[in-house]
Formats: C-alpha cells, sequence, structure tokens
C-alpha cells in the first residue's frame, strides 16, 4: 500500500512529463527514458548516482530525525556550507602534510562545524523561544556570505591570480575513492552507516522513541520525563553535524577545493527528499537516489535531446508535487480513524 | 573620499526601486504567515510574476496588463500550493521549496523567447506641480505608481489585520485553528485566500524587476530576493509597516554599499550583506524571549497543517 | 552504441586524419556556467557554436549543456560529454578550469578547450580574449564624450581580467583628457541584473555620465538610456537595450576560434596551445560607433583600432606607473603577457584600492 503511492506519482510524471515534452517537439518515450533508465545503464552514471545522492541521503536522514520530533531544521544548506567550510580550511591549514590523520580531522571540523552552527538555531530556541524554522534560515545566508568572503580573503589560493577560490587540496585531503576511475567516494558508506544507525535509532534505541514521542504527543513525552531541551538540541546537533560533514565530503570528494558555487542547494533539496522518504531512513534512502536519477538523467537528456535546463527543473517540480500530494492517499487510506490523524497532524506538521 | 559628492535624494530614489519588489513580496508572505501558512516559494512566484508581467507587457504593449498579468501568474502559482497543501496537506516546508525549483523552471521555460529584448518605458506617475519641487519632488511625488501601490498596499494590510474584522479572523486562525474552526470559521478557505494574495504580490513584486527596476527579462533575474522576502517578514516581527521599513533596510544595505563604493570607501562587502540577516535573528529572539510579546507577533499556528478532524 | 563512436573517434586519431571522420561528424560538446538566453557571455558563446555548425554542416555534431554551476557537478557535466563521444569540448568558464584538467587526464583522446584559464595539458588548450585592446578604444571614446570628467566602471571580480580592462580603459580616456576620473563599484557577481541596475545608479548618481561594466547583464545599458548617458555594450552589442545611450560595444566573437579549432580537429592538426586573440584575430569585435559620437572622435577611435590590428599599438605602453607611484612601465617598452594576465595592481592616477 506504501508503495502505491510513490509509483502512481512517478507514473503521473511520465505521463505529464511526455507531454510536457512532446510540446518542445522532443521525442517523449526516449526522453522519459533517458531521464530514468539510461543513468541506470551504465558504470558512469552509476558512479555518480552515488555521488550525487551521498550527501542528499546524509542531509536528509539527519532531518529527517529532527522532523520527527518536530524539530525544524531547515538550514541544513548554511551547515553543510559551514561544514565545508571547517573541513576544507583544517585541511588547507595543513596544506602539504602527508598523513592519514589528516582526513579524519577535516571530517570532524565539518560536522563538529555543522552541528555548531545547527545548535545556534536550538539554542534560540530553547532559551528565548526562538522559532528555528527562522533562525536556521537565516544562517544559510550568513553561510554562503561567509564562504563567498573567504575564498576571496583569507582562504583564496595565493598563486590563483585573484580568483574567489581556494587552493586545491592535497591528496591526503582528499576523499578516497570507492570504485576506481569514477568520483564515487566513501562519502557513500558514511551515507549508508547513517541510514542504517538512524534506522536503529529510530526502531530500537530509546533515543529514537523519545523523537517520536515529542512529535507525536509532547505533553506525554515530558510526562515521560523526557527533556525537551535535550531532544531538540541532539536532534539539531545530529542533523547539523551531518550537514556539516556532507559539506566536507563534497569540498574534499567531487569537488577537491573550496569555491563560492560549491552549494548547489543539496541543504534545501535533503528537505524535500527527507518528505519525500515520509521521515523513515529506508525511504530516504530510496528518495535520494530517485532525486540524484532525475539530475543525472536530466543532464542526459539535456545533451542528447537538447533539452533546455528550464524544462528538466519543471519536470522535476512536477515529479515532486505529484510525490508530495500523493502522500495524501496512503495517509487517508491507512490511517482512518480520527486518532490517528490527529497523532499524523503533529507528525507531519512543518 | 568625498561625502559632499553624496546626494541623498538620489540615493533615496534609488533605495525606493530596490526596495519596492521585496516590499510587495514581503507584504504578501506576512499576511500567508499571519493565516499560519509558511510559504517557502517565495522567490518561484516572484519570478514567474517577472515573465508573466514582461511577456504581456511586451504583448500587449500596455504596462497595466502587465502588472495585472504577474498579479494573476502569481496567484496561479500560489493557487497550487494552496491546494497541495491545503486539500492534499502535504508538507509546507517541502511543498515551498518545490515550488520554488518549479517556478524557476516555468519562468525561464517561458521566458526563452523573450530575453534579450528592452522593456517598453514604464509611465512614471509624476504628480504635477508637486513632482518639480526640490528635493521633496523627486523624493515622494516623482515614482511610478507601484511605489505608491505598495504604500497603499502596506496601509491596507495593516488596516485589515489590525482593524478589520476579516483580518481578527484571519490572526485567528494562524493563531489557533482548531479553536477557529471550532468557531465556525472554514479555515481551510480563508487560509487559501491568504495564500492566493500572497502569490498574487510576490508577482507584482517579481514584475517590478522585471519591468521597472532592471528593466529587462533574463532567467534567474530574482536572484534570491524572495528568499530576502521571507527574512524581512520575521525582521518586522509580522508587522506591516515594519515590514515596509525592513524592505528598505534589506535593500539599503546593498544600495549602501554600492554608493559607498562609488565614493571610493574600500568595504568588505560580504560582511556587509550579512548584517541585516544577524539583525533579523536578534529582532526574533528579542520579540520571541518575551513569551506575552511573542503571542502577539508570531502566528503561533506557523507551518502547522489543520486537520478538520474535529 | 557510444562506446562504438567513441571508439571509432579514438581509432580515428590513432591512424590520423581517416575515413571513419568523414562518415562520421566530429562531436564538439559546449558547457556554459549561464544560460543561452543571458544575452552576454553564454549567449555568445553558443552563437559561435552555431556558426561552427552553419561553417562545417553535417560535417560536425554539436551539443550543449547550459546553466552548469562552476561546482561540483561541472566535472559530471564534462565527463557526460567526454564519455558519449565527444571529441572536442569546449568549456567556457574559469570555474571550470580544474574540472576540465582532471577530466583531460582521464580521457586522453578527447580534446578540450577552456576559456580565460591558465592550466595547460597536452590535450588541453586555453584561450581568450584580449578584451583590454577593444577597452583601449572605448576608453577613448569615454574619456572624449564625458561632460563631467567621471566614468562609471562596474567590476564584477578583481581577478586580472577585469582589473586589466580597468587600466586599459583608464590610461586610453586619461590619454585624451587629463582630468577624467574612474569611480569602480564592485558587484561581486557576473550576473545579477538588479544589482548590476543599482550599481549604475550609485555611479550615476556619483557624477559619472559614461558606464562601463564588466558583468554579463544588459541592465546597466537599460538604466543608461532611462537617465540619458552613455554606456557601452559588453559581450554582446546590447544595442537594443540603449539605442541612444549606447556608443559601441566590445563583443565576444569566439567564432573565428571555434571554427578554427574545430577544423584543426578535422584535419588532424589540433594540438595544445595557449590563445590569446585580439582584434586583429577577430575575435574581439568593437560594436559599430553611435552617430552621438562627433567624426573626428570617431576616427581617432577607427585609427587607434586599426593601429591595435597592425600591431602598431599596444594599450600598454610606458611610460606608466603603478597606482603606488612605482614604476611599471619605462617609455616605450610594452607591457608582457606574463604581467598582464596575472595583473594584480591599478596603474597610477586611479583613485581607490583595488580589494585584495
Amino acid at each position: 500500500m506504501t508503495w502505491a503511492g510513490p509509483l502512481l506519482a512517478v507514473a503521473l510524471t511520465m505521463i505529464f512529463g511526455m507531454i510536457l515534452f512532446a510540446v518542445l517537439g522532443k521525442d517523449p518515450v526516449r526522453t522519459i527514458l533517458i531521464i530514468f533508465w539510461e543513468p541506470l545503464t551504465n558504470d558512469f552514471s552509476r558512479s555518480e548516482l552515488l555521488v550525487k545522492g551521498t550527501p542528499l541521503c546524509l542531509i536528509a536522514v539527519g532531518l529527517a530525525l529532527g522532523f520527527r520530533a518536530g524539530v525544524w531544521n531547515i538550514g541544513a544548506e548554511g551547515q553543510f556550507i559551514v561544514g565545508a567550510i571547517a573541513g576544507g580550511a583544517a585541511g588547507l591549514a595543513v596544506y602539504d602534510t602527508a598523513g592519514i590523520w589528516v582526513l579524519p580531522m577535516m571530517c570532524l571540523a565539518g560536522a563538529a562545524a555543522g552541528a555548531a552552527w545547527a545548535l545556534i538555531p536550538a539554542i534560540l530556541r530553547i532559551r528565548f523561544n526562538a522559532n528555528e524554522i527562522l533562525v536556521s534560515l537565516m544562517l544559510v545566508y550568513v553561510a554562503g556570505l561567509w564562504l563567498s568572503a573567504l575564498v576571496t580573503g583569507p582562504l583564496r589560493d595565493p598563486d590563483g591570480f585573484n580568483f574567489p577560490e581556494s587552493r586545491i587540496f592535497h591528496d591526503s585531503a582528499t576523499l578516497p575513492i570507492l570504485i576506481e576511475g569514477t568520483r564515487a567516494h566513501v562519502g557513500a558508506l558514511a551515507a549508508l552507516a547513517a541510514v542504517v544507525l538512524a534506522w536503529i535509532a529510530l526502531e530500537r534505541h530509546e533515543y529514537g522513541f523519545s523523537l517520536k514521542l515529542f512529535g507525536q504527543a509532547p505533553r506525554a513525552a515530558r510526562f515521560a520525563g523526557y527533556r525537551e531541551a535535550r531532544v531538540v538540541m541532539l536532534s539539531m546537533a545530529v542533523s547539523g553535524g551531518l550537514a556539516g560533514l556532507a559539506g566536507t565530503f563534497e569540498a574534499a570528494g567531487p569537488v577537491g577545493q573550496l569555491v563560492p558555487a560549491l552549494p548547489v542547494g543539496y541543504g534545501f533539496t535533503a528537505i524535500i527528499v527527507a518528505f519525500l522518504g515520509r521521515l523513515h531512513p529506508g525511504g530516504v534512502l530510496l528518495a535520494s537516489a530517485l532525486m540524484a536519477l532525475t539530475y543525472i538523467g536530466g543532464e542526459g537528456a539535456q545533451l542528447e535531446m537538447r533539452l533546455p535546463a528550464a524544462a528538466i527543473s519543471v519536470f522535476q517540480g512536477m515529479l515532486l508535487f505529484f510525490l508530495l500530494g500523493m502522500d495524501v492517499f496512503s495517509r487517508y487510506r491507512l490511517a482512518p480513524s480520527k486518532a490517528r490523524l490527529a497523532r499524523r497532524a503533529q507528525g507531519g506538521a512543518a | 573620499m568625498d561625502m559632499s559628492a553624496l546626494n541623498p535624494v538620489a540615493i533615496a530614489v534609488a533605495l525606493i526601486v530596490a526596495a519596492t519588489p521585496l516590499v510587495f513580496a514581503a507584504i504578501g508572505e506576512l499576511v500567508v504567515e499571519k493565516a499560519g501558512v509558511l510559504n517557502l516559494g517565495v522567490e518561484g512566484m516572484m519570478i514567474v510574476g517577472a515573465i508573466a508581467g514582461f511577456a504581456f507587457t511586451q504583448e500587449t504593449g500596455s504596462t497595466t496588463v502587465g502588472v495585472l498579468a504577474a498579479l494573476i501568474a502569481g496567484a496561479l502559482l500560489a493557487a497550487l500550493f494552496a491546494f497541495m497543501t491545503q486539500v492534499l496537506m502535504s508538507n509546507q516546508v517541502a511543498t515551498g521549496l518545490a515550488l520554488t525549483l518549479f517556478g524557476l523552471g516555468l519562468a525561464a521555460m517561458i521566458g526563452q523567447p523573450y530575453s534579450g529584448i528592452p522593456a517598453p518605458p514604464f509611465p512614471e506617475l509624476a504628480i504635477p506641480g508637486l513632482s518639480t519641487l526640490p528635493v521633496i519632488g523627486p523624493l515622494l511625488f516623482a515614482h511610478d505608481w507601484l511605489v505608491y501601490a505598495s504604500l497603499v498596499l502596506t496601509a491596507g494590510v495593516w488596516w485589515l489585520l489590525n482593524r478589520s474584522r476579516a483580518g481578527l479572523i484571519l490572526r485567528a486562525v494562524g493563531e489557533n485553528h482548531d479553536a477557529a474552526h471550532a468557531i465556525g470559521y472554514r479555515v481551510v478557505a480563508i487560509r487559501t485566500a491568504a495564500i492566493l494574495f500572497g502569490g498574487a504580490c510576490a508577482g507584482v513584486g517579481g514584475a517590478y524587476l522585471s519591468m521597472v527596476a532592471a528593466p529587462l527579462w533574463v532567467e534567474g533575474m530574482t536572484a534570491g530576493r524572495g528568499w530576502i522576502a521571507l527574512a524581512i517578514v520575521v525582521f518586522a516581527s509580522w508587522k506591516p509597516w515594519r515590514a515596509f521599513l525592513g524592505a528598505y533596510i534589506f535593500g539599503g544595505v546593498s544600495i549602501a554599499q554600492l554608493n559607498l563604493q562609488a565614493m571610493g570607501v574600500a568595504i568588505e562587502s560580504q560582511y556587509l550583506s550579512m548584517t541585516p540577516y544577524l539583525v533579523t535573528i536578534v529582532v526574533l529572539v528579542i520579540i520571541s524571549a518575551d513569551k506575552a510579546r511573542a503571542r502577539m507577533n508570531a502566528p503561533a499556528c506557523l507551518g502547522r497543517p489543520f486537520f478538520a478532524a474535529g | 552504441m557510444k562506446r562504438l563512436s567513441l571508439l571509432a573517434a579514438a581509432a580515428a586519431f590513432a591512424l590520423g586524419a581517416g575515413a571513419a571522420q568523414a562518415a562520421d561528424p566530429l562531436k564538439v560538446g559546449f558547457i556554459y556556467v549561464g544560460p543561452v538566453g543571458d544575452f552576454g557571455w553564454s549567449y555568445e558563446h553558443d552563437q559561435a557554436r552555431q556558426a561552427v555548425e552553419a561553417e562545417y554542416g553535417d560535417k560536425v555534431e554539436t551539443s550543449y549543456l547550459e546553466s552548469v554551476p562552476e561546482g561540483p557537478d561541472a566535472e559530471r557535466a564534462l565527463r557526460q560529454m567526454a564519455q558519449s563521444g565527444h571529441d572536442l569540448i569546449f568549456t567556457t568558464s574559469f570555474g571550470y578550469m580544474n574540472p576540465t584538467l582532471k577530466v583531460a587526464k582521464q580521457f586522453p583522446d578527447v580534446k578540450f578547450e577552456h576559456a580565460t584559464g591558465y592550466k595547460r595539458a597536452a590535450n588541453v588548450s586555453t584561450y581568450g580574449s584580449r578584451f583590454y585592446e577593444g577597452r583601449h578604444v572605448i576608453g577613448l571614446l569615454a574619456g572624449e564624450m564625458t561632460k563631467t570628467n567621471t566614468i562609471g566602471y562596474i567590476g564584477s571580480f578583481p581577478i586580472p581580467e577585469v582589473v586589466r580592462g580597468i587600466n586599459a580603459a583608464y590610461l586610453a580616456a586619461k590619454s585624451v583628457n587629463p582630468d577624467v576620473k574612474f569611480k569602480i563599484v564592485w558587484v561581486n557577481t557576473w550576473f545579477d541584473p538588479g544589482k548590476e541596475a543599482d550599481a549604475a545608479n550609485a555611479l550615476i548618481e556619483q557624477g559619472a555620465d559614461v558606464i562601463m561594466q564588466h558583468t554579463d547583464s544588459p541592465a546597466a545599458m537599460t538604466i543608461a538610456e532611462e537617465k540619458g548617458i552613455f554606456a557601452f555594450g559588453q559581450a554582446s552589442d546590447m544595442k537594443q537595450f540603449g539605442p541612444n545611450a549606447r556608443l559601441s560595444s566590445i563583443i565576444d566573437h569566439w567564432a573565428p576560434y571555434y571554427i578554427e579549432r574545430v577544423g584543426a580537429m578535422m584535419d588532424g592538426t589540433w594540438e595544445s596551445t595557449d590563445t590569446w586573440g585580439g582584434i586583429d584575430s577577430g575575435m574581439v569585435g568593437i560594436g559599430e560607433f553611435s552617430d552621438k559620437i562627433p567624426a573626428d572622435l570617431a576616427a581617432k577611435a577607427t585609427a587607434a583600432k586599426e593601429a591595435i590590428i597592425a600591431g602598431e599599438l599596444h594599450p600598454f605602453t610606458g611610460p606608466i606607473n603603478k597606482q603606488d607611484g612605482s614604476a611599471w612601465l619605462a617609455a616605450g617598452e610594452t607591457a608582457d603577457d606574463g604581467t598582464l594576465l596575472g595583473m594584480n595592481f591599478y596603474v597610477e592616477g586611479i583613485e581607490g584600492e583595488l580589494p585584495k
């Protein structure tokens, strides 16, 4: 039953997408195949699915945990950027030093910075009752401007002719590659580990229970002796840390340096991914794969069918709308009772 | 550096041009949020308004039709958001983000035949006699009508929210939808109306950019202004006149930067650009810390979906 | 299918120019940083792509990816092109430099052409234009046409390319108008029409009556038209945006270079080069002069242009001092390309500090 909704949504997107492509004068069936099927047929595209899916999955898993508890971190993009900055700066600080400790140090710095960035809205919510949606969103802009200031200032490549970018990280500050000749890096394993750990935490651990309880019945959770402050802090720190880690991975992996264009919106897309995955780690994994697929396939369609980039984002927008909209059917079919609806109401709140 | 070269009137006029799109978008979003809905799709609605306004002006030769088209286009995109979030009960944050993605793509697609064409001039509504006065003439009486419209809009929304029965209902819905529903208000209908209003405003804000400020159409030309509008609403603690002021402050930072540079003052522009956001956080903290005051400003049900379960 | 054509292409290279190419069109790819409809940088590259198609007809097959950010996605876009059998790939923005080199290493049989960069490899050429030559010509016009003796300059980022343009324009303007002053505003973006328009307004308020820009959108031109002052087209002609305001323009003509390089691929003479083409190569176009320009001034500018083409005039000819007063070029000495490519200083007379 849970499968019917998403499958129907994808089917509808394909139908409407084919209409769109036909209107644009492109072969509709061929275009759909390029987007949804071709990326799966060769090694390179498959490896790129990992590259694109890794940050989405890492961030979305963390966000999903928080969303379950009604902690609305929508500033993952900022935490991602700060993670990239901290991880990258750590790597650049020891430029040209070999050592297997360099990468772990960078990851630690990135995750810690991301977590710290996320703790700002957490603390402001606990201490001053400030809405974390808004604070975390504001901090995205601050982070973006900070990155831009750093790569045009202190972190700029001294031999780079004033171009706004850092040095290229040296080898020991670059992520090991999983599959030789591709860009798929060990971050993918970290994402997978995050999914498994989150799954266990959610289903088997008390932490997961406290999250769900706070999301569904905050008052009951307080009676049960859980401290809200703790849940908020922990949720924000975990999601921020994972976003920061994803940022470091991105800088030390596919990009290999700090550039102003490093953030491409993974932090925002991951919010959508978290909901598409119904706030479940397994679902998040599938949703990130699907999103990655449309990105890679979309580029293929641009290249082979000469579709404008704009048509691809319209197509992606349609897919998201259908997926988000289809949720309603499974929700109503699965949850006929009033009590359950009410619980959902709080569980799915934004 | 020569401070005497600074012409405050001219700078103020530039400021008005930079701030007006933000005023429209922020006031619209303010009403939406007052009704308890968080629509993160402002950027998408703005850019669709920008192309609709530009395209219809090109096709009909009338800037009035253009503005009207932008208004409708913004509202149409908002209708999609309303349908998703109010009827299908999808998550508002995710839907708003999807709306931005969709809107940017849609506008770029529609806009392809329109890039590289200059916009026809937008009529200025210079008030005869008054507009030639020194200083206050150019400052107050020589703008396009949309600038005056942004003032009227702000005043109107202030009146609506604070002095009218409709505003009371709107706030009640945003404050406690269950209670509002229990009294018999149609929460979904009211919220939908607010969302459409917000979309229309965002559309006009976008059109101001493509028809007056820049004036031309190019893909992605809103360049993040929809997100700034979201920040302004919070900065304003959901008060219309403060949002108006906020739009001028946020717009002003960029104008000040450029003018200071033109005067020869070296500044670290990124750090200066950060300040409005940091100030917004501080403002938010101040108004939220005092729970009684927070309740007067921030809509308690912001972003919470409403299920007619009772 | 794709693999086959890649193999065929590789085989063709191995054999030198061969019959395989006659049967199989040469696949040429382009990667743009903006949308093809930006009417600036990416637009002009795409115009040149179309010129390549027009030149070679069905002997060539082109494709492009637009709006590819200069971040993590650039490398994939490049690889996707390399993998799908493209023989020659033009990467048309500075930010693609490192991804281009990375992908080039993995696809030694595919040739790459990177615009505006400074790193090369056996299968990576770089190319750019001596836009400063064009800046010299429009600098002359600006210096004479300004009545307030104030010229506004909208800069994107303080990279050598942009700094060089400012210096060249300033020296030219100064040579005809000793009182001329430059007001420079950095907007820290290549493309934000709203901000570019604001910058133009700020400069006009500071007394500028001629605007030059090194950003990509025609917004400043529309503002100049509205305010009744002068401006120059940048990247594309922009005449339609400022029929009265536009004095002339510097146009990016990539077509001659692209046609030449694609031709070299076809007859197997392609090798890694560093091209820096000026007005004489056809890569830097000077748009026609507006009728607002007096005839004698137009003649003077035309003469300067001809002299540059003939190699008799170098925009950076000494004596020139740096901003701090230290000597840079002795009388009669011309700047070498190395210094120009890394230019990170203002020349004497420009006010304000170059952002570091």
